[in-house]
């Protein structure tokens, strides 16, 4: 079985290119209104530069950034942000994820629509984000601790 | 056993490639998805979707707002699939803490 060794040039290189990468996925994220992408893509490139840390610096240091307990529970937390931006609408008087109804004063409904789709795509991302890490630590479960 | 899979796979794959014949060519303007009517007389979804997108929702990526908002519950459909996967992950491979 191929065994975890430090390398300092990968370490390093991973180290100064994840914030980046995260930088990436939020803009992909937050730039859906206008261009390709939105909140699966930049879920999943937020994934990306969390496993880039798991990979190369090993189990430790990837739980400081982002803690196996924490998948699932992030997941839920996404799809309830999903969920509940619907079930608001609902609630103040309108059909189930009608983003018209969010009970923000002050914006047209056309800009209230917008808002519901920024909330829901901060919540795809952050469930793609987590469930994905999530998954790659419960394949990580069977082997040895390096 | 093994013969008889195979034949399956192949009919199967004739079949798709038999039914994929009959899509309309790749941005075809006059393919029934496409026309502003339907053949029923209704007014067609993808018409509205490319008039209306930016007017109703004020977000000039018209995916965007097909996927969140007119396809909203789409969408959630998606995510919910995305979150039993990794739940199922969760169950199958998390190991069980040893009682001591």
């Amino acid at each position: 079985m191929i065994s975890y060794k430090s390398n300092p040039i990968i370490l390093m290189v991973s180290r100064m290119v994840s914030p980046f990468i995260m930088l990436f996925a939020l803009y992909v994220i937050f730039h859906g209104h206008y261009s390709p992408g939105g909140g699966f893509q930049g879920g999943t490139i937020m994934a990306a530069s969390l496993l880039l840390m798991r990979l190369s610096a090993g189990r430790e240091i990837g739980q400081l950034q982002f803690k196996t307990t924490l998948g699932t529970p992030l997941g839920s937390v996404g799809v309830l942000i999903y969920f509940g931006t619907g079930f608001w609408a609902m609630l103040s008087g309108g059909e189930f994820l009608n983003y018209r109804f969010l009970p923000f004063a002050g914006f047209t409904a056309p800009e209230l629509r917008s808002i519901g789709i920024l909330m829901v795509e901060i919540g795809v991302g952050l469930a793609v984000m987590a469930i994905l890490v999530a998954i790659y630590d419960d394949l990580l479960e069977g082997y040895p601790h390096d | 056993m093994k013969i008889v899979n195979v034949l399956l796979l192949i009919t199967f794959g004739v079949l798709l490639i038999y039914a994929s014949l009959g899509l309309p060519n790749r941005g075809d303007v006059d393919a029934v998805m496409h026309r502003e009517k339907s053949p029923s007389g209704s007014k067609g979804a993808s018409s509205y979707y490319i008039r209306n997108a930016n007017r109703d929702a004020n977000t000039p990526n018209m995916v965007t707002v097909i996927l969140a908002d007119y396809r909203g519950y789409d969408t959630l459909g998606e995510e919910t699939v995305i979150l039993t996967a990794g739940l199922i992950c969760f169950l199958i491979l998390r190991r069980k803490k040893s009682k001591s």
